[in-house]
């Protein structure tokens, strides 16, 4: 096999002027991640090659990508990204978040502007500390508040392109190649990468509108439609998240900082939430299981998330990256996962081509790939820094977690 | 000799002369004294004519049709002859009138100005026939968070810690009203209990009490406390489904119930607790309930009487200011809340009321869903919709406008024989539905009855996976209340606006 790789070269023919619109926008794309759980910190060109090679899952209507362990020096403040419309709208934001705490230092944020993508907007960074008012332990439902608070301020003229501790997401409207280029991830480094790449169907692309969708640490890459967008916004509403980005993705950030953060409830059992196995699979559990289970359907009823979706989130949990891939119970998106040779490293893409790029690299982005897998329908894949593998996608919903009930209910009406 | 009084019948009873056999089975048949044999002929007192098809469906020879009585009114767009006979009616009588069955009037029904979304190219649809799609739900509270304990050594050592509430399990989004024993028949009451114990849904007992031959359904069953207290006793209480606090229905908010002497057999008496032949007069309000905190007491006793085994939720019709009242309902601890609309049906209501007290069951929804919503209190409670829900097209869209079940009733009757000749309250069922009379009760065979109530749950359930597979959705959890696969194409855009739902093409 050559080892030269040729990118087939789209021309662009959907490239249009997209304006800000708030209508639902529904995706088909490209996605892929990686994590080095030894915490080995590199640039976004392996991310970039990962994804740029699946040109057919984007359209050049959004790109975008996060990374983590990107601001070491400053890993204790809340690093908000804002895309504005104009000048005079980003001094406002400037404004208001001086307003609500204190911006100990702000960029603009490096982009190369002569590549002349359409309607760039104003890129600023400030690095943002809650007032001292404010408890530590509630600082991230002070952020979140803020972080609503300013997409809904500015007239849909500024948006929050990400506003977590050590970590950020770079987004906009191109090709993924063209955003990478853009924002030279070249100059930033970290030890978890994810990158998407966009084929929005329904309404034009937009920058607010590309992927990851931020929250805190929480970064959320897609492909797919969540068909329970409705019921999963309403859920998320009455808890002060807004769902202003007109994208499906988002109620997935939001779901993610709902479930995981504020009621506390670990990964895998939150992906049974998202994810439920059927009734009829859960009534073969054990009475444990099978109990637990039920209550979290119960309970989580809005938190389900349904149609076709393949998405990657990135956290930061205790302060640790982490790495989850998830599909629909019915995997009606792809999904793989890949080891490193040294399994230090775990990628996961849409497809295996990301992968196989990355063989056959010859530069620094090479990597040796030892072991590739497709996780189950609906089963999260989990990698995390300093701990490895914590679920391999391959489990039965609750295999090797040891359940246990507090108190078991009594039976109905006796 | 005045006759002023004279009205003109509404529906001529024609007999095929030459196709008649004289069998006299219409005659048997008729329960409204409409039909009598002269020894030669069939003749028809068409003034007594309801149009409940008795004799038609039942003739051998097929010699009986029913016709509108060929008398023209004298067109009036204000004065219809609607308008006139009530007038004309009451100048006889000086009464209240009363009707069954809900408003005849033709309002407009909001869920036919609703269409449904499906999925094309970016998400695929999906054939329940080959795939699975959940229809199930659980009636009940539902706890705001699940708590878990993760023992700090071993993250895989996790502990459940929430205590969960009562709920019910239930196949599909669908329940039975609440049709006492008394307004229905023993045979239309078994029918019912027998289906929703196979169906694994439930049905509410109506405010009759339960006689004890219903005792092995009652698992299946939600039993309801009004005013009149008719049957409460500890076996009503306990081993049911849920408990219902009974404030009002749909076809007569803010009245109570009628259930005259004459209807109260021996069987009657027995159920409800009263004496023979008297009047099962249930008071208007509850008079232990005359606010919200009264509410909350009555709901914390009946909690405690069933040691908090079982849900207990709360009916009211649904008026102006439904949407808090249902927070007050939500906040004083029920269970579940159950919203009958106006159209909702009735065995015997004053007309008045019947036709013109409340609003459309989907204004409703949605007007609840979005004030629990705005408040933070919606995901604790089921909310249940009824009054009007006659297919499964409604079904669906009661759902996907904020409704956790649907509560239905007269496509039930439907199913058992019912024509909807809408004289419910005058005991008369000549199908043995709405009647205590025994020769008339057992015209309703039970077996037949379960075998059609089944058969039209089952067909409303595959077509609410049918629609729910064609909006690339596998679990009925991910329809409720999600408003964005709902658009609205009728005549007044604002109430798409009330619904909160976009207008087509948008």
């Amino acid at each position: 096999m050559s080892k030269e790789i040729t990118i087939m070269n789209f021309n662009n023919f959907t490239h249009c002027d997209a304006p800000f619109t708030d209508d639902k926008v529904f995706d088909g794309c490209g996605i892929s991640a990686f994590i080095n759980v030894d915490g080995k910190l590199e640039n976004g060109a392996r991310i970039a090659n990962m994804v740029t090679c699946l040109q057919d899952r984007e359209n050049g209507l959004g790109a975008g990508f996060a990374v983590y362990g990107c601001f070491p020096d400053r890993k204790d403040e809340y690093c908000f990204q804002i895309i504005a419309e104009d000048d005079t709208t980003k001094d406002k934001v400037k404004e208001f978040l001086q307003d609500k705490g204190t911006i100990s230092y702000d960029e603009k944020i490096p982009v190369k502007s002569e590549m002349g993508l359409p309607r760039q907007p104003i890129l600023w960074r400030y690095f943002f500390k809650p007032p001292s008012e404010v408890n530590e332990e509630a600082y991230d439902d002070y952020i979140v508040k803020l972080h609503m608070a300013l997409n809904d301020s500015f007239q849909r003229k500024a948006f929050v392109m990400s506003a977590g501790k050590n970590c950020m997401a770079l987004k906009g409207n191109g090709w993924s190649r063209e955003i990478a280029e853009y924002y030279q991830l070249e100059n930033y480094e970290g030890c978890m990468w994810l990158g998407h790449s966009r084929f929005p169907t329904n309404t034009p692309g937009s920058w607010f509108g590309a992927h990851p969708f931020s929250l805190l640490s929480w970064n959320v890459i897609h492909n797919g439609e969540i068909t329970s967008y409705g019921t999963n916004r309403r859920y998320l509403e009455m808890f002060g998240y807004k769902c202003l980005l007109g994208t499906d993705t988002e109620v997935i950030a939001y779901l993610f900082d709902q479930l995981v953060r504020r009621h506390k409830i670990p990964v895998p059992i939150a992906a049974l939430a998202f994810n439920p196995p059927l009734y009829d699979t859960i009534d073969k559990m054990p009475y444990e299981q099978q109990l637990t289970m039920k209550n979290i359907r119960m309970t989580y009823r809005s938190a389900l998330l349904n149609g076709p979706f393949s998405i990657v989130v990135g956290s930061e949990i205790n302060g640790k990256p982490a790495m989850i891939g998830l599909t629909d119970r019915k995997k009606l998106r792809p999904q793989l996962v890949a080891q490193s040779d040294d399994e230090k490293t775990y990628f996961i893409s849409s497809e295996e081509a990301s992968f196989e790029r990355l063989r056959l690299a010859e530069d620094a982005t090479h990597a040796d790939i030892s072991k590739v897998w497709a996780s189950h329908a609906g089963v999260p894949f989990i990698a995390r820094l300093g701990d490895g593998v914590v679920r391999t996608g391959m489990e039965k919903p609750f295999e090797g977690i040891q359940l246990s009930i507090n108190e078991y209910p009594p039976e109905l009406g006796t | 000799m005045s006759l002023i009084h004279k009205t003109f019948p509404k529906f001529k009873v024609v007999v095929d002369r030459e196709k008649c056999k004289k069998c006299t089975r219409c005659v048997n048949g008729c329960t409204f004294g409409v039909l009598s044999f002269n020894g030669e002929r069939i003749i028809a007192d068409n003034e007594k004519c309801v149009d409940c098809q008795r004799c038609a469906v039942y003739c051998p020879a097929e010699a009986i049709t029913i016709e509108n009585y060929p008398i023209v009114y004298s067109p009036h767009g204000t004065y219809t002859e609607r308008i006139r006979k009530i007038d004309w009616f009451q100048s006889s009588t000086g009464g209240v009138l009363l009707a069954s069955t809900g408003t005849d009037l033709p309002y407009p029904v909001i869920f036919d100005d609703i269409v449904l979304d499906a999925c094309q190219v970016t998400n695929p649809s999906i054939d329940p026939l080959r795939e699975p799609v959940e229809t199930k739900v659980f009636l009940g509270s539902k706890p705001a968070k699940l708590d878990f304990d993760v023992d700090p050594d071993d993250e895989n050592n996790i502990t459940m810690r929430t205590r969960y509430p009562p709920n019910f399990e239930m196949s599909m989004p669908l329940m039975i009203g609440h049709m006492s024993l008394g307004s229905i028949s023993f045979n239309a009451c078994m029918s019912i209990y027998k289906a929703v114990s196979e169906l694994g849904i439930v049905a509410g007992s109506g405010e009759g009490g339960l006689n004890e031959a219903f005792y092995p359904y009652k698992n299946h069953l939600i039993t309801e406390i009004a005013s009149g207290r008719f049957g409460v006793d500890l076996n009503y209480l306990q081993g049911v489904a849920g408990l219902e606090i009974k404030i009002g229905q749909g076809a007569k908010p803010g009245h109570g119930g009628h259930l005259p002497g004459e209807k109260v057999t021996q069987l009657i008496s027995e159920t409800r607790m009263i004496p023979k032949f008297s009047d099962a007069l249930s008071p208007y309000p509850h008079h232990d309930i005359y606010s919200i905190e009264d509410l909350q007491q009555l709901i914390s006793a009946l909690k405690e009487a069933t040691r908090y085994k079982i849900p207990i939720g709360v009916k009211i019709a649904a008026v102006h200011n439904v949407a808090p009242i249902a927070s007050g309902i939500v906040r004083a601890g029920a269970d579940f809340i159950t919203i009958d609309g106006f159209r909702g049906g009735t065995g015997s209501a004053p007309r008045i009321i019947r036709d013109h007290v409340g609003i459309p069951i989907e204004v409703a929804i949605a007007s609840v869903d979005e004030r629990l919503r705005s408040e933070g209190i919606r995901e604790k409670v089921t909310l249940i919709a009824g009054g009007s829900i006659r297919y499964s097209a409604d079904l669906i869209k009661a759902i996907a406008l904020g409704a956790d079940i649907c509560m239905v009733a007269m496509p039930v009757l439907l199913a058992m024989g019912c024509r909807f000749c809408q004289q419910c309250h005058t005991g008369n069922c000549s199908w043995g539905i709405a009647t205590q009379r025994p020769d008339l009760v057992k015209r309703l065979d039970v077996d037949i009855s379960v075998q059609r109530i089944k058969n039209l749950f089952h067909a409303w359930n595959e077509e609410l996976k049918e629609i729910m597979g064609a909006m690339g959705i596998d679990s009925v959890e991910s329809l409720r209340s999600n408003r964005d696969r709902l658009r609205y194409l009728g005549p007044n855009p604002h109430i798409a606006d009330v619904l909160g739902i976009k207008h087509v093409g948008e």
